[in-house]
């Protein structure tokens, strides 16, 4: 248990509580608005960020941050050329991330141990300049959201609507996805790049199931995000497993509980 | 597709706009000049235009295809026309600031039935524009969604899901959104799809006492001939072969306006409960 009291796990901790409520409320809006599979999308192009980065010496999250904002911009971009198929575009820039990440990887062949925790998460590597990075983040999106709370609402429940009420939908869109882009590039170093999407979008799913109105979802996903990151990530510390795949596994456990519960109280009723 | 659309009085042809001592004191809402618009090469609306003047009740009819939501889109600065110059209000759409005064009920067939947001969530939501960016909602605009839902009949559904009402109910709420700026102008694409006749006849009797005793411009794109012949005449006052307006001009309704609109329409929704009975789409009381 001693894991637990020790510095770099309680720098794992702090930045696990603030993405454990910028992932899943990012998420929410993500998932309202179908676009689920975008968090996996970014997470995959910015390790090819962090493994440039490595390559060339320069700090792996901001390289990966940079990838994965110019991967949101470009999903946007063959949106539009596909149209009624959008959800290629997440496809095909998926596919490009992990391609240039693998040729990134046998280019360098020395930092593949330090890629893998960026690929599965790990609650060792965290240093202080990732927390500052982290806590940055966390204030960026925290106020976005809470100045633009009901703007984001009507563009996730009717874009025309918001259109018709003169928001500017085109820039909510970027922002939309500059944010997911911030969020997911801090996030890697914890959860893991190919766990990340599930820290934005299990909360929210979870959240359709139980909650009411949209109050009560932006609520439950945090309360879940946060839940499933600290128990996720003492389990990880005390029985030494990976965080990203505890984090995950805690996550659908409680979305087939409620699912179970859910059930239950239909039958029941 | 060629659209030509005939001119009548209120129409107006690109360089002829007609006044008279009927329409003179009526502002334009919505004017559309030689408005064309094409997708993949297809023309969809060709060289358009007309005039729809302050509380004219325009119902356009049309088959499938025939451009119906794509002119409507069009109106509200959704689509660009290829070609021609919509306004609003005598501004140009891309140029228009004041969307507060328009109320748009688009189709609802895009509801998720899971999207987690109660009624008032939605109808509070149609406050949310351009001009409240960045403020919280004050007591006033609680209020007004209170009005709103009470307008439409709804407040005992205000903390129940969207996706749980019918869809009558939840065209009301559409409806409560739209209304809860007190638009000048209420667009309604095919407000009635889905809904049953009975909910569809009082929705219309309800659209048609706003319209004969409020100050409000209406377009609505309609299936329902029916009620559109009724209250609009049997035959369309302009249009060709796929895209048809029916026309009720506003100096053909009653002057007497009421100003709360919520107090009018609740005062409505008890006179049809107390009488119980289908009030019949033609009615003028």
């Amino acid at each position: 248990m001693e894991i637990v009291t020790s510095e770099f796990f309680q720098r794992a901790l702090i930045g696990g509580l603030l993405i454990g409520v910028t992932a899943p409320l990012m998420g929410l809006f993500l998932v309202l608005r179908r676009l689920s599979m975008i968090g996996d999308t970014l997470s995959h192009v910015s390790i090819a960020g962090v493994a440039l980065g490595f390559l060339i010496g320069v700090y792996p999250i901001a390289v990966g941050l940079l990838f994965a904002i110019a991967a949101s911009f470009a999903i946007e971009k063959l949106r539009k050329a596909y149209k009624s198929y959008a959800e290629l575009s997440i496809a095909i820039i998926m596919s490009g991330g992990v391609a240039l990440a693998s040729l990134l990887f046998t280019m360098g062949k020395g930092f593949n141990s330090n890629v893998n925790s960026y690929l599965f998460g790990s609650i060792y590597t965290l240093n202080d300049t990732d927390l500052y990075v982290i806590g940055g983040v966390t204030v960026i999106v925290l106020v976005a959201i809470w100045l633009q709370v009901k703007e984001l609402f009507l563009i996730t429940f009717d874009e025309d609507a918001a259109a018709v009420s003169g928001l500017p939908v085109k820039f909510y869109n970027v922002m939309i996805s500059v944010l997911t882009a911030l969020i997911i590039s801090v996030s890697i170093k914890i959860v893991g790049a190919l766990l990340v999407s599930a820290l934005l979008t299990i909360p929210a799913a979870c959240s359709l199931i139980i909650a009411r109105s949209f109050r009560q979802s932006v609520i439950t996903v945090v309360i879940i995000g946060e839940l499933a990151v600290i128990a996720g990530l003492l389990i990880a510390g005390v029985w030494n497993l990976a965080p990203g795949g505890t984090i995950v596994l805690l996550l659908i456990a409680v979305l087939l509980m409620l699912l179970v519960f859910k059930r239950g109280v239909r039958t029941g009723s | 597709m060629q659209l030509r659309i005939a001119v009548r009085r209120e129409m107006m042809a690109q360089s002829n706009r007609i006044t008279n001592a009927d329409a003179s004191c009526h502002q334009e809402v919505i004017s559309l000049e030689d408005v064309s618009f094409s997708f993949q090469q297809q023309t969809v609306i060709s060289n358009l235009s007309f005039a729809v003047k302050e509380r004219d009740f325009i119902g356009l009819i049309g088959t499938n295809g025939a451009g119906k939501t794509t002119l409507l889109r069009m109106i509200v600065g959704l689509l660009k026309p290829t070609s021609g110059t919509i306004r609003l209000f005598g501004e140009k759409v891309d140029r228009f600031k004041q969307w507060e005064r328009i109320g748009y009920v688009p189709q609802k067939n895009s509801l998720n039935p899971l999207f987690p947001a109660t009624v008032r969530e939605v109808v509070l939501s149609g406050l949310y524009g351009r001009n409240k960016l960045f403020k919280k909602m004050n007591k006033a605009d609680h209020k007004k969604c209170e009005d709103a839902l009470h307008a439409m009949g709804i407040d005992d559904l205000k903390d129940k899901r969207i996706g749980q009402l019918s869809g009558g109910q939840q065209q009301r709420v559409f409806l409560a959104r739209a209304l809860i700026n007190n638009p000048s102008l209420l667009i309604l694409d095919e407000p009635t799809v889905g809904i049953d006749t009975e909910t569809q006849e009082s929705f219309f009797h309800m659209i048609k006492h706003m319209h004969q005793h409020h100050n409000i411009t209406f377009l609505m794109v309609s299936h329902d001939l029916d009620m559109i012949r009724s209250y609009l005449g049997q035959e369309p006052a302009a249009g060709n072969g796929k895209l048809k307006f029916h026309i009720k001009h506003s100096h053909e309704t009653q002057d007497c306006v009421e100003n709360d609109l919520a107090h009018s329409l609740k005062g409505l929704r008890e006179q049809m409960e107390s009488r119980k009975e289908v009030v019949l789409i033609g009615d003028r009381n």
